[in-house]
């Protein structure tokens, strides 16, 4: 019993110094993104490989996930005669939760592990001392730009998610089930807020969960450990700590959001 | 000692009563180094000695717990992190497995201090590219990725890069680890002639003392954090110090001992006390 | 080179498809007009019940959305609640003895405002009360009516 409260005694206060010291980093990343924003070809670049190149994993994942919104939707709302309200079921299921949630998890596993395991194996093979050697800062040269182009990426990625997700919920809802199609937007439009859906739900949560996805993404790496196993380690903690994080962070947003105050 | 001799001269780098620990290690002990400017210094000692971490205390990329040092007249734990990097832009620095952005082109990777730096033009940034390059013999691989390297052709092309600001020191880490025997006689060669004709102050740190007495002027030879010797390769070769001995003749056994410290062989065999 | 500028432009891309999909949430998929200000006018009526009556709520005439609520507050008077309407401008020839109800899509759905126009020559306008008002009908109400009379005609 002692031995079990010691322990939980110090995974708390590893805890308490994993946030700490991370929120650290966050400062200084943040002092240096103004600079980092005036190299914008950098930061371009940056968005291409962490933005664009996930961009085909999103729009597939986004149009199954709504065309199986749709589908589930509809033999519920079949047994109550209201397939009228398939749009709104589809739209608000996927704008509040599905898209922001679904996009971030999306992205830390295919971006946020490149992030991390690029900025590790830089680590390993001393290409950031290197720099370091050059007069260059590395946090500045390479950690803000890619930190920048995931806080971007992931709201751009969010927003296509979701419509392309909707887009499939319309398939298959009004082509293949036969739902009506002014039913399936009017329906939509009368319930789909623009400030409470739209604004506060998809694009302040993805902003919040891209910032969180890359600040835990480029800190692993930053800071694995300068071997092979160090990395793939830290690659590892990046995907469990952002999927953690951006689920946390979903309850805490929602329940601010749309039930504070 | 010998130090105190060249006291009075133009030390590029002057180190005193350094004092450096790992945990319980003191990997340097009150050690005094200086570097004479404009000459090729090597800082030779068996590995696991401190001679990159020794480097690393020169360029400011660790702190000395205690002892000064001085680089360029500067005291380099004074100095603030902007400071620091305006005296890093006159020092090169190769390391071991040279370090190149595994992203970038040969051409890319040369380049890469002149954009970081210098607001140069496209076409002075590449004239100054491929003279570097030139100048290790590697200006036909500009287009090459560091991947289709061989370990020596990588060593140069870091080399190209380390030099791209025309740095007024240059260290090397280790340079002649794992090479064959002709990309060593060229690294050799290249660092004696860089040296000489950009008029640049070298500090080598090697443990192969062939290559190193081929190359250097003044060798200091450290062990257990300390200086033990310093001289002209010709000096230390006749040295009288058994220690010394061992080290530039390469014995197996003397002063530092084959035997890893150890209980009595027999008395461990009979006792099957512990594995 | 050559390569550098199909990763800008490819990014570039992304960037614009990103923004497009906003425009096209916002502007298709939401209730955006109710935002974008004075493309109506309002009217008023007085409910002695509003039921579940929602802000945003639709208001139809016919079947045909015509606008929407926008507010609902009591009076502290008459104690009935005031319920304020946005009425759509293409929506400007509705005869001012029109009469408002509120109604249930379905057996489960939501409660909106259904219009019933009246003979009148003159026009709904900004700030108009629509004087005829049917409340909603409280299911528990109607329930507890029914058993009323039941038990009242029982006894008899």
């Amino acid at each position: 019993m002692r031995f079990l409260l010691r322990e939980i005694y110090y995974i708390a206060l590893d805890f308490l110094q994993g946030v700490g010291s991370i929120c650290l980093f966050l400062f200084r990343l943040l002092r240096y993104t103004p600079t980092a924003l005036l190299r914008w070809r950098i930061v371009w670049q940056q968005i291409y490989s962490v933005g664009a190149m996930s961009l085909v994993l999103i729009m597939v994942s986004g149009l199954f996930v709504g065309m199986v919104m749709a589908l589930e939707s509809y033999h519920v709302l079949v047994k109550f005669a209201a397939t009228a309200a398939l749009g709104t079921g589809v739209a608000l299921s996927i704008l509040r939760e599905l898209g922001p949630v679904v996009t971030a998890l999306l992205f830390a596993g295919r971006a946020g592990t490149a992030l991390t395991s690029e900025i590790g194996l830089m680590r390993a093979t001393e290409q950031l001392a290197g720099m370091e050697m050059m007069a260059v800062d590395p946090v500045r040269r390479i950690v803000v730009p890619r930190f920048i182009a995931g806080a971007v990426s992931v709201p751009l990625l969010t927003m296509i998610f979701c419509a392309i997700a909707i887009l499939g919920g319309y398939y298959v809802g009004v082509d293949l089930m036969g739902v009506d199609q002014g039913a399936f937007w009017s329906q939509m439009r009368v319930n789909v807020d623009l400030v409470d859906d739209i604004l506060k739900s998809v694009v302040i949560k993805s902003i919040v969960f891209g910032g969180a996805i890359s600040l835990i993404a480029v800190y692993e790496g930053y800071y694995s450990l300068p071997t092979a196993e160090g990395v793939s380690r830290a690659t590892t903690r990046t995907v469990v700590n952002s999927s953690l994080a951006v689920l946390a962070l979903d309850y805490l947003l929602t329940a601010l959001l749309f039930h504070g105050a | 000692m010998a130090i105190h001799d060249l006291k009075h001269s133009d030390n590029v780098v002057e180190i005193t009563g350094l004092k450096y620990r790992v945990g319980n290690k003191a990997i340097f002990d009150r050690l005094n180094v200086s570097i004479p400017r404009g000459k090729i210094t090597a800082i030779m000692g068996p590995s696991g000695t401190g001679k990159t971490t020794l480097l690393r205390v020169m360029t400011g990329q660790v702190l000395a717990d205690r002892g000064r040092v001085w680089v360029e007249g500067k005291n380099i734990a004074r100095l603030s992190i902007d400071e620091l990097y305006d005296l890093r832009k006159q020092m090169g620095f190769l390391f071991q497995n040279g370090a190149l952005f595994t992203d970038n082109t040969v051409y890319e990777n040369v380049a890469f201090p002149l954009r970081e730096h210098t607001k140069l033009p496209e076409n002075l940034i590449r004239h100054v590219v491929l003279m570097k390059l030139q100048a290790v013999g590697l200006r036909g691989a500009a287009n090459l990725m560091p991947a289709e390297l061989s370990g020596g052709m990588a060593r140069r092309v870091a080399l190209a890069r380390a030099i791209a600001l025309d740095p007024k020191i240059i260290f090397y880490d280790e340079p002649f680890t794992g090479l064959d025997p002709i990309s060593m006689g060229v690294i050799v060669r290249l660092i004696r002639v860089l040296n000489d004709s950009l008029g640049l102050t070298s500090i080598i740190v090697s443990h192969d003392v062939e290559e190193v007495s081929s190359v250097s002027d003044h060798s200091y030879l450290i062990s257990d954090g300390k200086v033990v010797a310093y001289g002209t390769p010709e000096e230390l070769e006749h040295n009288k110090s058994a220690w010394v001995r061992q080290f530039m003749k390469g014995l197996a056994d003397g002063p530092v001992p084959f035997h890893y410290p150890a209980p009595d062989y027999a008395g461990q065999l009979l006792g099957e006390e512990q594995a | 080179m050559r390569q550098t500028r199909t990763i800008e432009i490819s990014t570039g891309f992304f960037i614009i498809l990103g923004f497009a999909s906003l425009f096209f949430l916002a502007t298709q998929t939401t209730n955006i007009q109710a935002y974008s200000g004075n493309s109506g006018y309002t009217v008023t009526a007085s409910f002695t019940n509003v039921g579940g009556l929602k802000v945003r709520a639709p208001v139809t005439m016919a079947g045909v959305h015509v606008g929407q609520v926008t507010a609902i507050h009591l009076d502290p008077r008459t104690f009935s609640a005031i319920v304020s309407m946005q009425i759509s401008q293409r929506y400007n020839q509705i005869p001012d003895d029109s009469s408002a109800s509120i109604l249930t899509s379905g057996l489960l759905g939501e409660q909106y405002i259904g219009l019933t126009p009246g003979g009148s020559e003159a026009f709904l306008k900004n700030g108009s009360r629509i004087q005829l008002t049917q409340s909603a009908i409280i299911l528990e109400n109607l329930i507890g009516q029914l058993l009323f009379n039941k038990a009242s005609s029982g006894s008899k």
